[in-house]
């Protein structure tokens, strides 16, 4: 079984070798190009799961690159939190390949051997980030993940050149200070791999070097995951990339990064340094109070339905960081069970805006009109992901609020849980304004209710069905959400706090 | 007591939502369309009933479907209580579906099929919340409750529907993730359950402050219930189609409001913790409040619907009274109201909708001898109305007189004053409309005498909850031998 022992390998060098492949044969013929990203990212699919397979029959997995050992050579290490992650990104990055095919004739006829080179580049990048032992390693994934990211969004319209600009100074920005702070911990340590750092940095925990190294660490991959008030370059990003862009970077990106955050505050340094030598707590679960209000109150007053799900990622970012940051076993799962069921609600939510933007132009919340007439598949399955983003049972979302709540009450930071209650009843006024416009206009007229012109126009199957899938697996993953706690994410919970 | 272990009460809740599949793909064939409803309505009223007789001889049934998280589990339980205010709903939805052909068809409304659907969806949820065995489970079936009523009430999809809609959600699901949820998670992660349990699990876990307060959350969540100042969905709600207004405003979803709130009092907190910490006498002045103001607001309603909907504002908060008052007779003239004030309030409102099929008048003012046009109607009327005001020979009688038995007996003179002010504002609210149908000279009436009734679909399925009306007057037995078991079990367990 050579194929399952080098399951954590094939996750990167799949895409990899795929982006060539697609590069290569798209010059010939570009119709080649779908085909070999959709193989490509299926067959990733299969060694995430079996690699996640792998953890929870045998426990974590360490994978020594060209076989050299660590701490000299690079490690990836699969534990039961990135195992889950990489399920996550390698599931929303298939079934956003397929949700592609037909955006991408419509948006970028004439890009098609680019995007998807980039694409599946791009999630290269995401897995290496998320598999990686080595703490410079995953520097150079988080590079080829934001280089890939601005180059697909600056694929979109010229709004979109703007908008990646700005990310790309921000993002370099973020990346110089997680280098830095890589740095500084290599100068201290003289070691690079994450397990090697654990042990050798609690004898350090009291220098000042170290503290400075973590702190521009928690502050580059803030900025990366566009933590508020470091969340300026998303809106705009996300908001004009092309459809298909935005259906893999903005349910992805961000999440990767707070993985990142966690494995950082618990692999690299200890749940013991950042919760009890720092007194950090206290301020972060404020910030992230202020990231889902500032989130919440602004994508209110969005008219424009991608840029509203963009000031939402900002406000669910906010839920993960303050879960993390409460410190407290409920929290630390609700925050790490809310990776996957953001990422895939928010999958979910821009196929729904892409879908809007294949068949109408637009994607202004005025487009909508009249869509449940028009699209009745579409909303039944927007409308379950309306419910698990205003956290209604038994969908996903009401799990990981569950999860957060209840370490909000167990830390007593009850700021937080009042702000995770805010952010619902603001998720709930945004989709039932969404709901009102697709259900309510046109105006027609009492009784006769025959609103003309009105016929079924349903959206083509293969942007319909990521959609459905990820709504259905919405309720399933929310009645399932104790079991994928008890036995997934709770082994990396540390165990303090459990 | 036996527990059994049957999967009767999942099938119960699951086999309307089944039955919106062929609801909608008969949707072109409305008599096989409203077949499926029938079908489906037959046969949940049949495995409620089937399992009434277990439940009187004192066992409980009892379903686990999925443990969701540790210790909390999607679980149904068939207990007394349950089954009363499910045998009232699945029986009061057959009749309503019948109402609901007659009254849709005579008005040739659009979107028939979604009407049914979502009608079949909100009795599964209804269900739900009956035999729920845990406050999780409860809350579940609330939510669903909650939006599948939303298309119902706004189904006519103008201005009026929109804005009454937003009011619907707006105070329902914001009191419900507002209050109810936080407060269900703090009692979670102290008591680690969330089952009913026959004296609550809360004992000894809050000081009496924060206790007050998760009361409070608990009692004004449930907004469906109607407990003021979060009423005022109700009076907007009846934008709604009149058999919505019907099962739903009158019976489903406002005794849904007030069985969680029942539940809550009595399998959360504890009857006997409460009586400790004297907390039912607060919730007591909250209730007769809301009864006293509701009524007083209901008098000067010229709206018909708008008039039942204070009165079931009103009438809601007796069974809250009832629960708060915490005595055996009081909780069992609670129970008791959910089913009499049920069948009573059904045939009010299905009158109203009777009235504006036959003739399209929605105000009192313009009744005014409609008595001669529509006798029947108007007397099931009368009916509806003397069990409303809790006079013989209805049922209303029997449940009221239990609630005044419950005041003496938890000797509460002021509630007592209450319930009995009550009852004369409830006379003079619906008395006049009778009167004035069927007492007033030729000149003033406004109608021709010439007899002239709603279909048959509308007028039979009225007439024959004014007939229960009256039957449960002289045999209260299956509701009132629920209601004692229910309470023998509160206080004694």
């Amino acid at each position: 079984m050579i194929l399952y022992e080098q399951s954590p390998a094939l996750l990167v060098v799949i895409p990899l070798l795929s982006a060539f492949a697609i590069n290569i044969f798209g010059l010939y013929n570009r119709r080649l190009c779908f085909p070999i990203a959709f193989l490509a990212l299926a067959a990733t699919l299969g060694a995430a799961t079996m690699t996640l397979a792998r953890v929870l029959q045998a426990g974590p997995i360490s994978y020594r690159l060209g076989g050299w050992p660590p701490p000299f050579g690079i490690e990836y290490v699969i534990d039961h939190l990135n195992g889950l992650v990489l399920v996550t990104i390698a599931f929303v990055s298939f079934l956003a390949v397929i949700f592609a095919k037909l955006s991408v004739e419509k948006e970028l006829p004439d890009k098609i051997p680019q995007f998807y080179t980039l694409f599946v580049l791009l999630v290269t990048g995401l897995l290496g980030m998320t598999a990686t032992g080595d703490a410079f390693n995953l520097y150079v994934l988080l590079e080829i993940a934001a280089l890939t990211g601005y180059a697909l969004i600056a694929l979109g319209d010229n709004r979109a050149l703007v908008a990646s600009f700005n990310y790309v100074i921000l993002g370099t920005i973020g990346a110089s200070f997680y280098l830095l702070g890589v740095g500084h911990l290599y100068i201290m340590t003289g070691s690079l791999n994450m397990g090697d750092l654990l042990t050798i940095l609690p004898g350090l925990y009291a220098t000042r070097a170290i503290f400075v190294a973590f702190l521009l660490v928690l502050c580059g991959v803030w900025l990366k995951m566009a933590f508020f008030p470091l969340h300026t370059w998303l809106p705009n990003a996300y908001t004009y990339a092309p459809s298909a862009v935005g259906c893999l970077v903005a349910p992805l990106v961000t999440k990767v990064s707070v993985y990142i955050m966690i494995r950082v505050m618990l692999s690299v340094f200890s749940s013991h340094y950042v919760f009890e030598v720092l007194a950090l707590t206290g301020p972060i679960v404020w910030l992230a109070v202020a990231a889902i209000i500032f989130g919440s109150i602004q994508a209110l007053a969005q008219d424009n339905l991608k840029k509203m799900l963009t000031y939402l990622i900002v406000a669910e970012v906010g839920y993960m960081v303050g879960g993390v940051w409460l410190a407290t076993g409920y929290g630390i799962s609700g925050a790490i069970l809310h990776i996957v069921n953001d990422a895939l609600m928010t999958f979910c939510l821009f196929v729904f805006a892409g879908i809007v933007t294949y068949k109408t132009g637009g994607h202004m919340l005025s487009d909508l009109q009249g869509l449940y007439r028009k699209m009745p598949v579409t909303m039944t399955g927007f409308t379950v992901v309306a419910l698990s983003m205003i956290g209604v049972p038994p969908t996903a979302g009401f799990f990981s609020k569950w999860y957060l709540i209840l370490g909000a009450i167990e830390a007593g930071s009850y700021h937080f849980m009042v702000a995770l209650l805010v952010s619902s009843l603001v998720n709930a006024i945004l989709f039932f304004r969404i709901i009102e416009i697709t259900f309510f206009e046109p105006k027609m007229d009492h009784h006769t209710g025959h609103a003309p012109e009105i016929t079924i126009n349903e959206a083509p199957f293969s942007m319909l069905m990521p959609l459905l899938v990820v709504a259905l697996g919405l309720i399933i993953i929310g009645i399932y959400s104790g079991t994928i706690v008890t036995n997934i994410i709770q082994h990396s919970v540390p165990g303090g706090l459990l | 007591m036996e527990t059994i272990i049957s999967i009767k009460p999942l099938l119960a809740v699951l086999v309307s939502l089944v039955a919106v599949g062929p609801i909608v793909a008969s949707g072109s064939r409305p008599n096989m369309r409203e077949a499926w409803t029938f079908l489906a309505g037959i046969i949940k009223f049949g495995l409620v009933v089937s399992m009434v007789p277990l439940v009187l001889r004192g066992n409980v049934l009892e379903y686990t479907l999925v443990e969701v998280l540790p210790g909390l589990a999607i679980q149904f339980r068939v207990d007394p209580m349950g089954m009363l205010f499910a045998l009232v709903s699945s029986s009061l939805w057959i009749v309503t579906s019948a109402y609901s052909i007659g009254y849709m068809r005579g008005l040739d409304e659009h979107s028939q099929t979604r009407y049914f659907s979502f009608f079949a969806v909100a009795l599964s949820a209804t269900i739900g919340v009956a035999f729920s065995a845990n406050l999780f489970t409860m809350y579940l079936f609330y939510e669903m409750l909650s939006l599948a009523t939303y298309p119902l009430v706004t189904h006519h999809q103008d201005d009026e529907a929109r804005f009454s809609g937003r009011k619907y959600l707006g105070f329902i699901l914001g009191t419900s993730i507002g209050f109810v949820l936080p407060a269900m998670l703090m009692t979670y992660f102290a008591a680690g359950t969330l089952d009913f349990a026959h004296q609550g699990i809360m004992t000894g876990l809050f000081s009496k402050s924060t206790m007050t307060v998760l009361l409070l959350m608990f009692v004004f969540g449930f907004a469906k219930a109607g407990i003021m100042p979060f009423h005022a969905w109700l009076p907007a709600a009846m934008v709604a189609p009149t058999p919505v207004s019907a099962l739903l405003h009158a019976v489903a979803v406002v005794k849904v409001g007030v069985f969680s709130i029942f539940r809550v009092l009595t399998g959360i907190f504890g009857t006997n913790l409460l009586l400790s910490l004297n907390l039912g006498t607060l919730l007591c002045y909250i209730a007769a409040f809301t009864i006293l103001t509701a009524s007083l607001i209901a008098l000067s309603q010229d709206g018909l619907k708008r008039r039942l909907a204070f009165s079931t504002i009103g009438q809601l908060s007796y069974i809250v009274l009832g629960a708060s008052l915490l005595s055996p007779k009081a909780l069992t003239g609670g129970l008791v109201h959910i089913a009499m004030h049920a069948f009573g309030k059904i045939t009010l409102f299905m009158c109203a909708g009777a009235i504006f099929v036959a003739t399209g008048k929605k105000y009192i003012s313009e009744m005014v001898g409609i008595g001669k046009r529509m006798p029947v109607t108007m007397t099931a009327f009368l009916v509806g109305s003397l069990s409303v005001i809790g006079l013989p020979p209805t049922g209303g009688f029997i449940s009221k007189w239990f609630l005044v038995l419950g005041t003496l007996e938890a000797d509460q003179i002021v509630m007592l004053v209450v319930l009995l002010g009550s009852s004369l504002l409830n006379a003079a609210y619906f008395l006049p409309i009778v009167y004035r149908a069927f007492f007033c000279t030729p000149e003033e009436s406004m109608f021709e005498a010439k007899v002239q009734e709603a279909p048959p679909w509308c007028v039979v399925p009225l007439v024959v909850t004014a007939i229960c009306s009256i039957g449960l007057f002289f045999y209260p037995q299956p509701f009132f031998d629920l209601a004692s078991l229910a309470v023998q079990i509160i206080v004694g367990g």
